[in-house]
């Protein structure tokens, strides 16, 4: 027995040591606790990927709208920017009356979108000739314009189709869309899930990191080389206060995102907890190795954002997997938050069960335990 | 046995050769002083015997266990305090103690009959509950000693125990030392202090990783070396004493000369009496106020020996 625990000699002192540290240390409970409550709620407040409300101008020559002289039979082109009021896309804030004005508006950024509706727009409807609405789309925001095309399109053809087609005809075609697991297309539920994989990468791999440099700084590490403490004893020590706030700062998080930004939990958190234990092991080892390598605690710093930046780009947090350059793909296999975030998704989102994510579990445990051991090894050769 | 023995003991770091090919051997309870000046390897000899730093070539025994073969079993017979003191400055005094009894497997009653015992030895009751960054210099060096010390080592290596703190910790700490050496255990202490090294049982000295003397204070002070033959020593002493020496160094039956306080020690030729001094100083405009004969202090050997060397090695010489 006692061979078996003989290489993690210390750990029961270190960890005694560590835990004391940490509870005078009300700047790391700060950092570790506080935190990622206010990214998560800067994040779950403030970002809506979903585009809403564009504020759009409209320059309609026909003047019906504003009753202003408006030109004979222009009843149709009422319909058409009712259509567009209607839709909780676009958002009409204002009516101008000449190109030029509908130009500046864009320009100065106030407009996102301008809809020009010329003069014989009813006439050209009414004679059965094909009527042309401009639609000026602002392309500096990506995910905006694109929105905004859509919606203006299938105004458009929505349109056309109720004139074409008899009223009591049914379309040839019917899709009926269902968007399964977040049917209502709510980021929270699709930001948050990741938003905490990041978070507790953040506090765990930072807090660690700077333990063992700190020790090298003070000269205190010198002394545990005199002593008998073993690499792994003195690592899992450190690890385990950190693991159990990393843990308590879960449990916070995601309380948060249930009870105050209402995304449901579809499948077992208890499951969830348990499937995010070899997460949080692969990164305090990852922070054990930073600290190992990195001579001084600024050095750690830059290690530790040099594994958080990669983490949320590559990670699918922020841009899907699925759309990246197959060597980007290749290299998040790498990341271990592509694997949190899978299963956290998977869990809270699709409901999933063990049997479909135990394996993310497996390969980060696997991680945990080659970057643990390399760390160490590195931690002997410290005895030059 | 003895307590250390080191054999041609090197060790290099790329094409520096920071500790070259040292001999010595420690007896069992003596107070051994490691002198030499900075850079010159102290630090690293400590750091090769305690398992910190491996040997590049020679041998080390430590309580008679090859430093290199069993470092494990070293590590649980010697004690370590580094100039740093090593202690965690959020933590307490006792929380200090409580952790390096621990690291070496203490736990239970034998750990706190272990913690009082220190804390009585270094009288560090008033201070149990202040945390060690808020302790002074002197206390910090108590501390650190105990909580080196909690496990019963036999031999004790301390670098430059003494650096900065004040002269009567220092003394206080020198005690403790004759005290505890006097029950069997080993001291391995480096210094510049001289008058720290009058204290030791057992000196040797080192400069460019070079052992260069080893002995008892009494046997260095009589070294061939400090005080050649047809030479002997003189304390001149005068009001203007930097220019006292510059003159000085223009008579020519003058070996070597250094200032020390108000004074210059200066080693002459043996046929050269003190009223000869006086009157080539006179002629060269120094008032000497009293001149007397000395015997070579271990400053003086250390001072040759370092002229010496630095002579073989080439080096510019300035004295």
């Amino acid at each position: 027995m006692s061979s078996l625990f003989a290489p993690f000699r210390g750990f029961l002192a270190v960890f005694y040591k560590e835990a004391l540290h940490m509870r005078r240390d009300s700047m790391a409970i700060m950092f570790a606790l506080i935190v990622p409550l206010m990214e998560m709620i800067i994040l779950g407040a403030a970002i809506d990927t979903n585009v809403r409300q564009v504020k759009t101008v409209v320059y309609d020559q026909t003047g019906i709208m504003e009753g202003t002289n408006p030109a004979p039979g222009s009843s149709q082109t009422r319909a058409l920017l009712d259509r567009f009021r209607n839709s909780d896309t676009f958002r009409i804030y204002k009516y101008v009356h000449s190109e030029k004005e509908l130009n500046e508006e864009l320009i100065a950024g106030r407009a996102r979108v301008g809809v020009e509706v010329p003069v014989d727009f009813d006439r050209d409807l009414l004679a059965h000739r094909s009527a042309q609405i401009m639609v000026m789309v602002d392309g500096s925001e990506s995910a905006v314009a694109g929105q905004a095309l859509n919606v203006a399109s299938a105004i458009g053809l929505d349109e056309s189709l109720r004139r074409m087609i008899p009223a009591d005809a049914l379309p040839a075609i019917d899709v009926r869309p269902k968007v399964m697991f977040n049917p209502d297309s709510r980021s929270p539920n699709f930001f948050l899930p990741g938003l905490i994989a990041v978070m507790l990468l953040m506090i765990t791999t930072m807090l660690t990191a700077f333990s063992v440099v700190r020790e090298k700084e003070r000269g205190t590490l010198e002394q545990l080389m005199v002593t008998p403490v073993k690499p792994l004893g003195l690592m899992m020590g450190k690890m385990m206060p950190y693991f159990a706030l990393a843990l308590v700062e879960l449990v916070i998080l995601l309380s948060f995102m249930r009870f105050l930004f209402k995304v449901a939990i579809s499948g077992n958190v208890f499951l969830l907890v348990l499937l995010s234990l070899s997460y949080l092991f692969v990164n305090l080892a990852l922070g054990m190795l930073i600290s190992v390598k990195a001579n001084s605690q600024a050095e750690a710093m830059q290690s530790s954002m040099g594994i958080l930046l990669p983490s949320i780009f590559l990670s699918g947090y922020v841009f899907p997997r699925d759309n990246m350059p197959a060597i980007f793909y290749w290299l998040s296999n790498f990341v271990p938050a592509t694997y949190m975030i899978d299963t956290f998704r998977g869990v809270i989102l699709r409901g999933a069960g063990f049997f479909q994510l135990w394996e993310n579990a497996a390969v980060l445990f696997f991680m945990g335990v080659v970057v643990l051991l390399l760390a160490a090894k590195r931690f002997g050769k410290m005895v030059v | 046995m003895p307590a250390i023995i080191t054999k041609d003991l090197t060790r290099n770091f790329g094409d520096f050769t920071a500790v070259d090919h040292v001999t010595f051997s420690v007896e069992k309870g003596e107070v051994f002083g490691l002198l030499g000046p900075n850079g010159s390897g102290k630090t690293t000899i400590i750091k090769m015997l305690t398992g910190i730093l491996a040997l590049s070539d020679g041998e080390a025994f430590v309580d008679g266990l090859d430093v290199r073969k069993s470092p494990e079993d070293v590590r649980l017979r010697i004690g370590y305090m580094s100039q740093k003191f090593s202690l965690y400055d959020d933590l307490t005094v006792l929380e200090n103690l409580r952790f390096y009894g621990r690291v070496y497997g203490l736990t239970g009653k034998v750990l706190e009959e272990k913690i009082a015992t220190t804390i009585e030895r270094n009288a560090l009751q008033p201070y149990i509950d202040r945390q060690a960054a808020r302790l002074s210099g002197g206390w910090k060096q108590r501390l650190a000693l105990g909580c080196a010390m909690l496990h019963d080592p036999k031999i004790m290596f301390l670098d430059e125990p003494t650096a900065g703190i004040d002269p009567v910790a220092r003394r206080r700490l020198w005690d403790l030392l004759f005290d505890l050496s006097g029950q069997g255990i080993t001291f391995f202490v480096t210094t510049h202090y001289m008058d720290e090294a009058e204290r030791c049982s057992h000196l040797a000295y080192v400069y460019y990783g070079k052992l260069i003397a080893d002995g008892t204070p009494d046997s260095l002070r009589e070294l061939p070396e400090a005080s050649p033959a047809g030479t002997h020593r003189f304390e001149i002493s005068s009001r203007e004493v930097t220019s006292a020496l510059r003159k000085a160094r223009q008579l020519p039956y003058l070996k070597s000369a250094t200032i020390f306080g108000r004074s210059i020690h200066a080693l002459v030729d043996d046929h050269v009496q003190a009223d000869q001094i006086v009157a080539d100083m006179a002629s060269k405009g120094v008032q000497v106020e009293e001149i007397r004969p000395l015997v070579a202090d271990l400053e003086d050997v250390f001072v040759e020996l370092t002229v010496q060397r630095q002579r073989e090695i080439g080096e510019v010489v300035n004295v």
